[in-house]
């Protein structure tokens, strides 16, 4: 009788934190699908300054699920990683890796520049100043039909390796790709 | 039978009533009905002793106006109770209606501005009476022993509090609280291991969107004021069980027939 009861009690408080629980972690395994969003014809865009598009990130929400990018053709005598089809457009995300304030590009002095705590990035998007651990994120491009297309998110470290899409302050220099793991629901594409 | 608890201070017993009495006036009449409600009540609860040991408490001589700290804080946030149930009824936790939702507020609900305006400052209030009741605690050296559970508690509400205002700044969903709120993120997000997944969690996903707002309204309107409410009564349950410290500076008086030595 007493473990009927035991077992009774366990299955009741089971009742109510199974789904509080899933309730509450779930929307963190949701595998989001990758989604390309195209912004414009390749002439729209220079190879030594930014042009700024405006692209969905989170569907369904309206002008919040909105982000800028800044966007650039690929500049050979700047740009040393390698070419492959997703950067022939480089396409970099707004938001600042200090703690994700929205960043612009000021043209007078080729940099991206942070309103909130004077984060400074170069013309790449690489750290030049202030507190931010890492260069700007970047989105995946490519050119279907003549038509340049923005992608999905990823994170680069100071060498502008790709990396899984990490949130803003997590450094991806040495230890730090281990110390801040990426979502196992959310990766970069493959081979690359 | 033992005496349990103190008498009121200043009360009489009543009188036993005499049969020929003269004619009561209504003050008489309105007393005794009082009386006996209270008394009705008191026989089915015994409700009198409890608040007697609530109210008709022994404070230490140099109380002074720092005591009140604690109360002013529970004040605000019954105020923020208050008008956090009337902003409720006309606030809507959906990306795509909130911003207009507190506008009609603002601009169109009678007093609402004034409501929401209560709201607002009453949450920077009680952050900084919350602090300043912690501080007060913390230099009369009131969370010494016995009292160090009532000190953690304490602790817990103030980061209960603090959690309150971040869920709180983001419902307006303008500018402000939306950047705000995702450097509050953020700066979560920063622990090594356990931060992206706190981070995950606290919006819902990995950008803010539809659950992040209604999840944000649940936890500061439904989950905190729970707890904040529980761990208020606890709080007041162990100040009333221990009493209040004196303040530092007050010495203790010694009867000087105790230092008497008698060989």
């Amino acid at each position: 009788m007493t473990g009927l009861a035991h077992g009774g009690g366990g299955i009741a408080v089971g009742m109510i934190a199974l789904p509080a629980l899933g309730f509450a972690l779930g929307p963190n395994f949701v595998k989001e699908e990758v989604r390309w969003e195209g912004v414009g014809t390749p002439e729209e865009f220079a190879n030594d300054t930014y042009v700024s598009r405006t692209i969905t990130i989170t569907p369904g929400v309206g002008e919040t699920g909105k982000t800028t990018v800044y966007l650039r053709a690929r500049n050979a005598d700047i740009d040393q990683e390698p070419l492959d089809e997703y950067n022939e457009f480089i396409a970099i995300s707004t938001r600042c890796m200090h703690l994700g304030c929205p960043v612009r590009f000021v043209d007078a002095s080729q940099r991206f520049i942070c309103p909130c705590h004077g984060g400074v990035y170069d013309f790449q998007g690489k750290v030049q100043g202030g507190p931010p651990v890492r260069p700007l994120d970047r989105f995946y491009t490519r050119v279907t039909d003549g038509v340049v297309e923005v992608g999905p998110r990823f994170s680069v470290n100071s060498e502008l390796d790709r990396f899984s899409p990490r949130d803003p302050a997590q450094d991806l220099d040495g230890i730090g790709q281990y110390l801040f793991p990426s979502r196992p629901t959310i990766r970069k594409l493959p081979g690359t | 039978m033992p005496k349990l608890l103190p008498t009121v201070p200043g009360a009489t017993p009543p009188r036993p009533g005499t049969p020929a009495a003269e004619p009561k006036s209504k003050k008489d009449n309105a007393a005794e009905a009082a009386t006996a409600a209270l008394g009705w009540l008191d026989e089915r609860t015994a409700i009198s002793g409890t608040a007697r040991w609530v109210m008709f408490r022994k404070v230490p001589k140099g109380t002074n106006w720092f005591y009140t700290l604690g109360t002013s804080t529970m004040f605000c946030f019954l105020s923020q109770t208050i008008t956090g149930v009337f902003l409720a009824m006309f606030y809507d936790p959906s990306p795509n209606r909130a911003y207009e939702s507190m506008r009609y507020i603002n601009n169109d609900v009678f007093m609402g501005q004034f409501v929401h305006g209560m709201h607002r400052w009453g949450a920077t209030m009680m952050v900084i009476f919350i602090f300043l009741h912690m501080g007060r605690t913390f230099f009369f050296g009131a969370y010494k022993y016995p009292r160090e559970l009532n000190w953690v508690i304490g602790v817990i509400l103030v980061l209960l509090t603090m959690i309150m205002a971040l869920t709180g700044y983001l419902l307006p969903w303008d500018q402000r609280s939306y950047w705000a709120t995702a450097v509050g993120v953020n700066v979560f997000a920063n622990a090594p291991i356990a931060g992206p997944y706190l981070g995950d969690f606290l919006r819902a996903g990995p950008d803010f969107g539809a659950t992040t707002l209604s999840r944000f309204y649940a936890i500061h309107m439904l989950l905190l004021p729970g707890l904040i409410g529980g761990l208020i009564a606890a709080h007041l349950y162990l100040v009333i069980k221990h009493g209040t410290t004196a303040p530092p500076w007050v010495k203790a008086e010694i009867d000087e027939d105790l230092r008497t030595k008698e060989v």
